[in-house]
């Protein structure tokens, strides 16, 4: 029994076992690539998506319990070939290191701010803490995500100006 | 279909035009005499759409050829092909600057492609944080020669000497009449320079133009953004665990449940009648499970039924007895011991005598992602997508491996979770390469989270004791450092005969690698020293997850937390400002200054003073009312040339044992600065990754097994614990700070050294409580505290 997919603003159908978790399914059967696999518990956050606007862990969500759902990946955040503030702020802020946590970063900020336009350091510090990098970019996407915010950035300026 | 990941869409955007490939291209300079029928730069679904023909051989690149270094385009851009792999550092962004600076180019005129075995000269790919400091240079000469023949070519062309003639943005005009000028791509542009150089190694590759002095550098010093971040963001970019090839399979692989467990049978029918079940692949103690999706080999993996038979003896002791064990061992081998006057003596004579043990658990790698990789082996012959750090050894090694011709093999570079030496022994790209030839078709191999956490290379657990004796004036008079390292069989960098495969199949060395223990690098003038180093090994020495093998600086944070802590101690023995007893131990008389390492520690240390606000007074201060206790540490270290110094201000919670960063201070001298932004970015994310080696990380393990299976049992830095504010000052301590040959040294892995030893400094001068044993997690914090009445 076919199962369908509301991914990114698109229709697809798909022959998986219900029980799948979303992220193969995500990955293998659409040819999407923001979200990664990192522990398949739940745990890192490097399988983000959002579900309806919340942030979900796709590597422990069952495909079928999302058929008919709103769901958006790192992909999907662009819109009319803009980028997300969120996403422009990661790059004004030259938020990555390897990168591989990032979409976890960004999604996860990205639900933040939707909900907490102005958020205060404890709200971000309480809102990310279960999103894992370990490349410890954790200064530069705090800072990107007031930069987001349009706050007054608390990090000291570069000694080196900031990135062109 | 998104684009192809290694290759920065400007590449793709002058591919289009310039309709060649690079092994195209250099087939036609006659380099390679081979045909190609696909682009080797373009991967996944560009492979995809494309048939997979065989593409090899793939002979070596002459390093001696200046075309297979760098490409003119008819556009006058110029690509550069590294034999190196950017870990998300930013040095590929580096290398472009000093590309655009030897040749007089705009750095949008600039690209780079790294890493790929087939189109790339082999320099090794990354590691030691040497990019910068040894591996640019050649980059650079090279660069440099590219510009004295294209010059040589616009004088003949506009027949004016090469004295009269200026470039700007990749165009040559005579100096006197700017109308007169010719573009690289007019002279060049996609065709081959054909010129030989020289250099007995790659380090050493040369043509006859020198590079540019200091003060002639534009790009260099400039923070340019990092080409690799927006596909990082977007979601575009193509990684490594993005590969799909068509007929492309998934295996998992099976762990022995206990370390040192033989395999004793398998019962392949508890899993043939899965949905999508291949094949179950055996030999020796290895297992893997191969499914046609990817959920069904994970499914796959956890229901097959094996009979593993445990080994008679325990293969280590527990995680808590572990310091126990290394103090009580023989060791399997000792260093040289490093003596200066007599230390002995010394001490014997000394009017305090402070001694001190410190411990560093065996802490993983633990990365984001797993280890993964991909390997096709149409035609006889191997293509591995991996995000090997080390690309160029996973080829030659895999090749050795399964005694393949070197050339038959290539290793396609991509991007992939932090690598800060845990792809250095790339154990998936081994495993992909062997299951790949077992099936016969493409197959995809990734670890899961508790195999990676319990079975990654770990940096070796460390015991240190030190003694210390102080005059009656408080000066430090005798140091002695003796350092044990569970390191025995520390692992090579893809040698087919250590990687795990390699060991649970059975082909391993002969003799396991010696290991080694490391000691302090600092500049401290001490009259009488002595440093004694052992290696000891666990009863477990092959298939054994306590393999050890490089962590980003690999027995750094180890040995700097024992000494840096002790300079500590020693200060508070002689009731002197920890700072000023360092500096004490700086301008004491030396004639030994090489690369001004002495008088760069006395800039750094001052440099973080100055940043910090430092206010001089011993250690530890006076003790605070209320729950939070705030104190600084200090800490300073150097690896090779780069000295760098820490300092911590910490807030510990006296109920429950929480220790915040809550502000890092960071002076580091690394020479000549390439790009600021991306360097002071590599420093924040190297010292907080000390700081969760400080705070939380420690490989847990039972008599028989590794416990730490995911983040719940490995618990890891968080948002919650980031610093509310860091300050990285970069310094220029070189006596002649603008001289022309002002060299650019390493970064990345020095300030991975100081960071644990400031943060217990920190604890110190907080609560008066020494903390000797790594990690700093509340509870055994708040033990100590409550031992101490604070």
């Amino acid at each position: 029994m076919p199962i369908t997919l509301r991914v990114n603003g698109r229709s697809h159908s798909v022959d998986v076992e219900p029980a799948t978790p979303l992220l193969y399914v995500l990955r293998n059967d659409l040819g999407l690539q923001g979200p990664r696999f990192g522990c398949g518990l739940g745990q890192c956050g490097a399988c983000t998506v959002l579900v309806d606007g919340d942030a979900v862990r796709s590597c422990v969500r069952q495909t079928g319990s999302v058929q008919g759902r709103e769901i958006v990946t790192l992909e999907g955040l662009a819109q009319n070939g803009r980028l997300h503030p969120v996403q422009q702020a990661w790059i004004d802020e030259q938020v990555p290191q390897c990168g591989f946590c990032q979409n976890g970063q960004i999604l996860t900020a990205k639900v933040l701010l939707d909900r907490t336009p102005k958020p205060t350091d404890a709200q971000i510090r309480e809102a990310m803490a279960r999103t894992l990098c370990r490349c410890m970019t954790y200064y530069r996407v705090q800072a990107a995500i007031r930069r987001a915010a349009g706050l007054t950035p608390t990090v000291a300026a570069d000694a080196d100006g900031g990135a062109a | 279909m998104s684009a192809p990941s290694i290759v920065p869409p400007q590449v793709l955007e002058a591919d289009a035009r310039f309709r060649a490939t690079r092994r195209d291209f250099l087939a036609q300079t006659g380099l390679l005499v081979v045909g190609l029928a696909t682009a080797p730069t373009l991967v996944g679904d560009a492979l995809a759409a494309q048939p997979p023909t065989p593409a090899g051989p793939y002979p070596d690149l002459d390093f001696r050829q200046l075309d297979s270094w760098i490409v003119i385009r008819p556009d006058s851009s110029a690509t550069l092909f590294a034999g190196k792999t950017d870990l998300g550092q930013g040095t590929g962004t580096a290398f472009r600057q000093l590309l655009a600076d030897e040749l007089d180019l705009a750095y949008a005129q600039t690209s780079v492609v790294m890493g790929s075995t087939d189109v790339t000269v082999d320099q090794g790919g990354s590691g030691g944080s040497d990019a910068i400091q040894v591996d640019a240079w050649p980059m650079r000469r090279v660069a440099a020669e590219a510009r004295r023949v294209l010059l040589d070519m616009a004088a003949a062309r506009l027949g004016v000497p090469v004295g009269e003639l200026t470039v700007a943005d990749g165009v040559v005009s005579v100096r006197a009449d700017a109308t007169r000028r010719v573009s690289y791509g007019d002279l060049i542009g996609g065709r081959r320079f054909n010129v030989v150089l020289e250099g007995r190694n790659i380090d050493a590759t040369t043509g006859q133009a020198r590079v540019k002095p200091v003060s002639s550098l534009r790009h260099v010093g400039q923070s340019p953004a990092r080409y690799d971040i927006p596909a990082k963001v977007d979601g575009t970019l193509k990684w490594a665990v993005d590969v799909r090839l068509p007929g492309m399979v998934h295996a998992r692989n099976v762990k022995p449940p206990v370390a040192g467990a033989t395999l004793a049978g398998v019962d392949e029918a508890s899993v043939r009648g899965l949905p999508g079940f291949v094949r179950v692949v055996t030999r020796g103690n290895y297992v893997a499970v191969v499914f046609e999706r990817e959920e069904q080999a994970i499914r796959g993996a956890r229901q097959l039924k094996c009979q593993w038979r445990e080994p008679a003896t325990a293969p280590f002791p527990t995680s808590d007895q572990l310091f126990d064990y290394m103090r009580a061992a023989t060791p399997s081998s000792s260093g040289a011991p490093v003596v200066v006057g007599d230390a002995a003596t010394a001490l014997a004579g000394a009017a305090t005598v402070v001694e001190a043990r410190y411990d560093v658990p065996f802490q993983g790698h633990t990365a984001m992602g797993p280890a993964h990789a991909t390997a096709d082996p149409t035609g006889g012959q191997l293509t591995i997508y991996s995000n090997d750090m080390k690309s160029y050894g996973l080829r030659s090694g895999v090749a050795e491996f399964l005694k393949m011709p070197r050339d038959r093999v290539r290793v396609v570079w991509m991007d992939g979770p932090q690598a800060y030496g845990r792809t250095a022994a790339d154990d998936a790209g081994f495993e992909a390469a062997f299951l790949a030839t077992e099936l016969g078709r493409p197959v995809r191999v990734q670890w899961m989270r508790d195999e990676e956490t319990a079975w990654d290379t770990k940096g070796p657990a460390y015991a240190v004791t030190m003694r210390g004796g102080l005059d009656a004036s408080g000066r430090l008079v005798a140091l002695d450092y003796d350092a044990r390292a569970a390191d025995h069989n520390h692992l090579g960098y893809n040698e087919h005969d250590t990687v795990l495969v390699a060991q649970l199949t059975g082909q391993r060395k002969q003799t396991p690698a010696r290991g080694r223990a490391s000691t302090p690098s600092d500049m401290y003038a001490v009259p009488h020293r002595r440093q004694t180093t052992h290696v000891v090994s666990l009863p477990l020495v092959w298939e054994t997850p306590l393999r050890t093998g490089n962590l980003r600086d690999p027995d750094g944070p180890q040995v700097t937390f024992a000494s840096e802590s002790f300079i500590d101690e020693l200060a508070a023995a002689a009731k002197a400002d920890p700072a000023a007893f360092r500096r004490a131990l700086f301008t004491a008389a030396t004639d030994d200054d090489s690369g001004f390492k002495r008088a760069r520690s006395i800039a750094v240390l001052d440099a973080v003073l100055k940043a910090y606000g430092w206010d001089a007074r011993p250690s530890p201060r006076p003790r605070a009312a209320g729950d939070v206790l705030t104190g600084r540490g200090l800490a300073y270290a150097f690896r090779s040339q780069t000295v760098v110094a820490q300092v911590v201000e910490v807030e510990v919670h006296r109920r429950t044992g929480r220790v915040w960063a809550k502000r890092i201070v960071c002076a580091h001298d690394c020479g000549l600065v390439i790009n600021p932004a991306a360097l002071t970015r590599t420093i924040e994310g190297g010292m907080l990754h000390s700081l969760s080696r400080a705070l939380y990380e420690e490989v847990r393990f039972d008599g028989r097994k590794v416990t730490s299976v995911d983040w719940a049992s490995s618990p890891t830095l968080t948002h919650a614990d980031t610093p509310e504010r860091i300050d990285v000052v970069l310094v220029n301590g070189d006596p002649r700070p603008t001289r022309d040959d002002l060299p650019p040294y390493g970064a990345g892995e020095t300030v991975c050294k100081p960071l644990l030893a400031a943060v217990a400094n920190a604890i110190f001068d907080a609560t008066g409580v020494r903390l000797r044993r790594v990690p700093f997690r509340p509870e055994r914090v708040l033990a100590a505290l409550d031992a101490a009445n604070v």
